[in-house]
């Protein structure tokens, strides 16, 4: 029997491969098919497993919830409830806890007709005029369910615009500090060094008060403080994929450097990025959350860092107002979590150091 | 030692040349507080030297880097503004980082001993929700249930107002103590999860090595092999991590010195970015990355003492 190619292994055994039919045509594939025939077996394998873990999974439900809000945020809430104020009496925003609220219940000094007599009164409310606040409002008079849903839009944007900017900067850096070696990688390693040391808060403190304050400063001063975790990552790995004798052997076939790296270093350091993209995402949340209460977000839109920041300007907290304290953290810290679980999951997955010994 | 000078260097760089992209120039920044008096200004541009050229600043800068001017807020010496500040945070990151690192080997302990166990997932579960959340907001809701509604502490401030008459020396140090719970209580829970996952990943690769297979062999109770011979070398990374860490938590304390209104080095920063006081918060990146850079150094010092491997290679 002839012994198989070492390329075309199939070390896990198909079920079909088992059809006499199928595997006569393995052989008529082209080169492009068999990887993609083995990326898709390999993701199948990927997924299976990852059910398998029940955090990941449930991190995963949680995720899919908070996405799907975010992306019909105007079928839940409409735009016009984060700025409108609707809860009113005498025409001042009021602060209503959750559940009905009647906004035009006051009390009222009414002149007795036969005495001239002024009582204080409980003006009546009707029941057309009564509103429901399913989580109460926020000192301004707007609904904080709403608030919260279109906060989950720039919440959840800012952690993954953020993060995949921090990732195509870390892998970039990684990549070329372990590729190429020599004065390249001291250069960019010494650069990673010095971002990894400076504590990222007070770094992005000073980005976001120097840039001022807009969404796009805040997703950028995020990526800035978050890739060197990434770029140290990625050097150690590619330094060891760049040893390895399949790249060798490409060389000497004559493939460029971009060739090697787009088909032969990326493919291998895809696992490594994606379990730490998952988990920069959660850290990113955080970030963006603390500088929005900093009050370094951007004014014009609502995130559930600046709820919280809004909360603590208008004292909410040591006035007992616990609703709109209590929301905008609890959605962050399911959240984060919900990114925590999976990231752990993947690299449970795709690091077999860290499985069951 | 040379590595951590050129990464002061680098901190010292960034920090030139960040505040001279500054929408307004840095001569309007420094002198922008109308309380400063005349020769005071003219004493800092002088000192700074914004007449001559960019490169001459900056030997100016890299070479003086304690000269920090002004603050904009009350137009003192930003070097007094920050001093002041320091012993509260200090007082307030290491108590916190003392709690959370006990409690934190214990429970990493326990959790890494009974590995898969019911205690272990949940340990793992509520550590990692503690890990989730914003600390900022954790202090917050601690504020509102003990502070605000049970008024069981005080809602914030280092002590009680002069008026209170608590002068004694006791009951001043009650009044700290008092003050300084529920901020401390915020930061120890916020990074209890960090120390204990550590230490149970440690422990649970020191579980893995010979050595423990050794001592079992020899018939050693499980206690003592684990009180003996697998927490003493567990402990190693935490003893590094701790004092890494504790640089850190200083500059991670701004959002709880905030809630709590701690006058500390967080709630300055805080006030420097309301106020938009570029000097001061200068001055704090200046000082956390020092701090940082120097807790790295004391680190890698600490570990080569403690390890003998590393200092045999």
């Amino acid at each position: 029997m002839p012994t198989e190619p070492f390329d075309q292994e199939p070390v896990f055994p198909e079920p079909a491969m088992a059809d006499q039919g199928h595997a006569l045509d393995v052989k008529h594939r082209s080169p492009r098919q068999i990887t993609w025939a083995r990326r898709r077996r390999a993701l199948t394998r990927f997924w299976k497993q990852f059910r398998e873990n029940r955090l990941g999974t449930a991190g995963l439900f949680v995720l899919s919830l908070f996405v799907l809000v975010a992306i019909c945020a105007p079928l839940i809430a409409p735009r016009s409830a984060t700025t409108e104020v609707t809860a009113t009496a005498k025409d001042q925003p009021i602060l209503a806890p959750p559940g009905h609220h009647c906004p035009q219940s006051y009390i009222q000094n009414v002149q007795d007709p036969n005495t001239g007599e002024y009582h204080t009164i409980e003006k009546p409310c009707l029941a057309s005029e009564e509103q429901f606040y399913p989580l109460g409002t926020d000192g301004a008079g707007r609904s904080l369910f709403a608030l919260l849903v279109w906060g989950a839009r720039i919440s959840l944007l800012v952690g993954l615009v953020a993060t995949i900017m921090a990732m195509l900067i870390g892998s970039g850096i990684g990549i070329a500090a372990g590729f190429y070696g020599g004065w390249v990688d001291v250069a960019l390693s010494r650069l990673t060094d010095w971002f990894l040391v400076i504590p990222w808060i007070a770094l992005a403190i000073v980005l976001a008060s120097v840039l001022g304050q807009s969404l796009f400063n805040i997703i950028m001063v995020v990526a800035v403080t978050s890739w060197a975790v990434t770029a140290r990552l990625v050097r150690a790995q590619a330094l060891t994929v760049a040893t390895r004798p399949y790249v060798e052997r490409a060389r000497a076939l004559g493939a460029s450097n971009w060739h090697i790296i787009t088909r032969h270093v990326l493919p291998n350091l895809f696992p490594i990025i994606f379990a730490n993209t998952i988990l920069t995402v959660a850290l990113s949340i955080l970030a963006e959350s603390t500088l929005s209460f900093l009050g370094l977000g951007d004014p014009m839109s609502v995130s559930w860092g600046t709820i919280l920041e809004q909360a603590q300007g208008a004292g909410a907290t040591t006035g007992g107002q616990w609703w709109w304290v209590m929301t905008p953290g609890v959605a962050i810290t399911a959240v984060v979590l919900a990114f925590t679980m999976c990231g752990f999951a993947v690299e449970e997955i795709t690091n077999p150091r860290l499985r069951r010994r | 030692m040379g590595q951590a000078f050129l990464t002061l260097l680098f901190v010292l760089a960034v920090n030139f040349f960040l505040f001279r992209i500054l929408p307004s120039d840095p001569i309007t920044m420094m002198v922008r507080a109308n309380r400063l008096t005349d020769s005071q200004k003219a004493e800092l541009i002088r000192e700074f030297g914004f007449a001559k050229p960019l490169a001459e600043q900056f030997l100016i800068y890299i070479t003086h880097p304690w000269r920090l001017g002004y603050s904009q807020q009350s137009s003192r010496p930003v070097v007094d503004v920050i001093g002041e500040r320091i012993w509260p945070t200090v007082l307030l990151v290491g108590i916190s980082t003392i709690l959370s690192t006990i409690l934190g080997v214990l429970i990493g302990i326990s959790s890494a001993w009974r590995r898969g166990s019911r205690l272990d997932v949940n340990w793992l579960i509520s550590t990692m929700t503690f890990y989730s959340m914003p600390d900022f907001w954790f202090g917050m809701m601690l504020l509102l249930v003990f502070a605000a509604t049970l008024h069981w502490f005080p809602v914030g401030g280092y002590a009680s107002p002069p008026e209170a008459g608590l002068t004694g020396f006791f009951p001043h140090l009650l009044d700290v103590a008092r003050h300084l719970f529920l901020p401390a209580a915020t930061l120890t829970i916020g990074y209890l999860g960090e120390y204990s996952l550590i230490m149970r990943s440690s422990l649970i690769d020191v579980m893995h090595e010979d050595f423990v297979n050794v001592v079992r062999a020899k018939g050693l109770r499980d206690r003592d092999v684990r009180r003996k011979h697998a927490v003493p070398n567990a402990l190693l990374p935490i003893v590094t991590m701790v004092i890494l860490y504790f640089g850190y938590v200083l500059a991670g304390a701004v959002g709880v010195e905030t809630v709590f209104s701690y006058p500390g080095l967080g709630l300055l920063t805080y006030t420097s970015i309301v106020e938009q006081d570029f000097p001061v918060m200068q001055g704090i990146f200046l000082l956390l990355s020092a701090a940082v850079i120097i807790a790295n150094l004391i680190a890698d010092i600490t570990y080569t003492y403690l390890d003998p491997r590393v200092r045999q290679t």
